[in-house]
């Protein structure tokens, strides 16, 4: 009796077998190569990377493989294998304005020094099945697909791709965001403290699930508590990493990442004494990560409310709503071990739904002989 | 007793290994290197070795399995020293403010969060070689994931492990507390989900923090108030509202409330960890918790018409057990342990097998 319980531990050990199997497939198909993942879905990559909080492309394509292309299980591998890493040091923040760029548009100038670039990009396909790529011959080089020079990059002329948003800056239209010089708060060392300051907020939505921000960002599109955003910028490429080791004093540069900022033009601010200004919003991932840069800079701007005077009303403006709900790896747990054992619990609810039904029963019992005697 | 002499009995000076800034045996862990051999792969040996203790559960005294080497790899008990001491001085502050709700910071762990992620974070952080612990989820030592904390813990920090009440040190719970009684010197930690006990009637943490901080509890008494209005009686089985103290309200963690007169001047240290919520809470040994309640009604807990069905116990939190189809009920001890053990001195007063 109660086999159900006590045959937990074998239990585990076939489903962690069964799991091995199921991951493999069709043994007759060759198996899938971390190599392969690494260049061939690199967008899983990259968004594995993002939310698992760790350029390694490598790890997350083995993240991947491991959970069988769920990408929030992968990046729940990543964040539990990057929690034990050590730190040697906080490397130099990013130069976005020096980066190399792959892609860059802007909405709000036609054109701009620099120019528009639009990369790799699925933004103008037509979103037709490609019969071609079920096949293996799908090299891009083959004929008709003109692949060789279409990727030119923004730096062989000037070297620098100067920012949209700086020539709004420097008309005074939007304020320069400034280093105030202390260190940034890290999520992974100390728990989240409300009110938060907008590096923590930042660093929880880039942290962040990226079908979260995607419905919150269109929630404030649709009317729950709107920012009226333009996408002044939207720029992916490469930048550099410089690390200051302490004996040295001077950076050096340590490697090379990808990622895609978006910065939002936002609705604008002042009235009385203040003139009018607008405002911005910020968002930042590894990799190619479009979708979730520009869902980020939304958010980021909305929650900016409560400091820029305006009402909150939307979820996306709510501090504590957005920041303690957007961690898959968090949300996710939570919402999947309510499948634990709770046999004891429910059985208190059991209890006590009985008693209150017998109390009820009693009650009404009552009532009828009352009604029954004086009618 | 003080509550710093028994965080001493709990966290003293064992024999930690050597804090290295880098740790020489961590090679494996630094660089992962999928292009590198398929065995270089981070916590490979915690993968690959066997993920179960061998005849497990079965007697009456409990099965001890002695510690076995820890994995390599990865420290003792598997965090690193700097968070199990930022763990500790958390630990320390909660005991200090019984009942009051402490932020630490909480690291992600290899289980998902609502698996135990807190409590495992804490004792891991309390454990020292010489610990002895019992996990247990539902009152039992072998439902699922109590065995795969248990192993966990003995594959990382290579410490015995008991399934007796009494043999441990530790006590790692979800769910329940043990019926047999804790002693001085033990010390159990409980999962904890959700470690508010105002967030169903406030949702903001903010807020929450505040009335704790003003001591404002009027919700929770106006709460069980409308219970008693509707219902006849305060509609709270599990999770039923503590007064630590005479200070804070407190949630047991999910614990039915026929557990939480055990709480009351228990002479064991208790410890909640909230992994997912990052916040740790405490009551130190011989501290008040009063389940709240009004004079006109008064607290009580669950009493079984039947008694277990498998060792006769009336005194104890039972399961129902649904047996076959026709919905025949089977009334057992939750606390597998205390049962199995309570069975064997039946059988030996008889001094023979049973039936």
């Amino acid at each position: 009796m109660y086999v159900a319980v006590k045959g937990g531990e074998k239990a585990i050990a076939n489903a962690h077998a069964l799991l091995a199997e199921k991951r493999r497939g069709d043994v007759s198909v060759p198996e899938i190569g971390t190599e392969q993942i690494r260049e061939q879905l690199s967008l899983a990559v990259d968004r594995v990377m993002s939310e698992g909080s760790l350029y390694d492309r490598d790890t997350a394509a083995l993240a991947i493989k491991q959970a069988r292309g769920d990408l929030v299980e992968a990046v729940f591998l990543v964040r539990a294998y990057r929690t034990t890493l050590p730190r040697f040091g906080s490397a130099d923040p990013l130069d976005t304005e020096s980066m190399r760029v792959r892609r860059r548009v802007s909405a709000t100038y036609k054109d701009v020094p620099g120019g528009q670039v639009l990369g790799p990009t699925f933004d103008y396909t037509h979103r037709l099945l490609d019969p071609d790529l079920a096949g293996c011959s799908n090299d891009p080089r083959r004929p008709g697909n003109d692949a060789d020079g279409a990727e030119e990059t923004l730096d062989d002329a000037s070297g620098v791709c100067p920012k949209v948003l700086s020539f709004l800056e420097k008309e005074g239209l939007l304020p320069e965001e400034e280093d105030r010089g202390d260190a940034p708060g890290d999520l992974t060392r100390q728990p989240l403290q409300l009110p938060a300051d907008r590096d923590i907020r930042l660093q929880n939505l880039a942290r962040g699930d990226e079908g979260m921000l995607l419905a919150l960002a269109y929630s404030t599109q649709r009317g729950f508590g709107s920012t009226h955003p333009f996408a002044g910028e939207i720029r992916m490429g490469e930048v550099e990493v410089a690390f200051r080791p302490e004996e040295l004093g001077f950076p050096l540069t340590i490697g090379e990442i990808t990622i895609t900022e978006c910065e939002t033009v936002n609705k604008f601010t002042g009235g009385g004494d203040v003139p009018a200004s607008f405002t911005r919003g910020y968002g930042l991932t590894f990799g190619e990560g479009e979708r979730k840069a520009m869902s980020m800079a939304l958010v980021d701007r909305s929650l900016r409310s409560e400091e820029l005077g305006e009402t909150v009303k939307g979820p996306a403006q709510d501090q504590e709503f957005v920041l303690y709900h957007s961690d898959n790896v968090e949300a996710s747990g939570f919402v999947q071990h309510l499948k634990l054992p709770h046999y004891v619990d429910f059985q208190a609810e059991l209890e006590l739904v009985r008693s209150l039904r017998r109390a009820h029963a009693e009650n009404a019992a009552r009532d009828s002989v009352f009604r029954r005697a004086f009618p | 007793m003080s509550a710093e002499e028994n965080i001493d009995v709990s966290i003293h000076n064992r024999l930690h290994p050597p804090m290295d800034p880098v740790p020489p045996d961590r090679s494996l862990a630094d660089c992962p290197h999928p292009e590198g051999r398929s065995d270089d792969i981070p916590g490979k040996d915690l993968r690959q070795a066997e993920v179960f203790l061998k005849g497990e559960i079965s007697g009456h005294k409990g099965i001890f399995a002695e510690g076995r080497p820890e994995t390599p790899g990865y420290n003792f008990a598997y965090l690193d020293e700097q968070t199990k001491r930022m763990l500790r001085r958390a630990i320390l502050k909660a005991v200090a403010v019984p009942g009051c709700q402490v932020p630490f910071g909480g690291r992600e762990m290899p289980m998902p969060y609502g698996w135990g992620t807190g409590g495992i974070q804490v004792s891991a952080a309390i454990m020292g070689k010489n610990d002895v612990l019992k996990v247990i989820d539902q009152g039992s030592d072998d439902t699922t994931n109590a065995v795969s904390i248990r192993s966990f813990f003995r594959r990382v920090a290579g410490i015995p492990v008991t399934t007796s009440t009494g043999e441990a040190t530790i006590i790692q719970t979800r769910h329940r507390i043990p019926e047999h009684p804790l002693r001085e010197g033990q010390i159990i930690v409980y999962q904890v989900p959700v470690p508010e006990p105002l967030r169903w009637m406030e949702p903001s943490e903010k807020e929450t923090r505040t009335m704790h901080a003003l001591e404002e509890y009027g919700v929770m008494h106006v709460k069980l108030y409308e219970d008693i209005a509707r219902h006849g009686e305060i509609a709270t089985s599990y999770d039923y509202p503590v007064m630590v103290g005479g200070r804070y309200v407190m949630s047991p963690s999910p614990l039915p409330k026929f557990d939480n007169p055990k709480m009351h001047q228990s002479p064991a240290l208790q410890l909640f960890g909230a992994g997912r919520e990052k916040r740790v809470y405490a009551v130190p040994p011989y501290t008040d918790v009063r389940s709240l309640d009004f004079e006109d009604y008064p607290f009580s807990v669950q009493h079984w018409d039947k008694p277990c069905g498998i060792c006769g116990s009336t005194d104890t939190y039972l399961d129902e057990i649904i047996t076959d189809d026709k919905g025949t009920r089977l009334y057992v001890c939750s606390d597998t342990d205390h049962c199995a053990a309570r069975l064997a001195s039946r059988k030996d007063k008889r001094g023979g097998p049973d039936d």
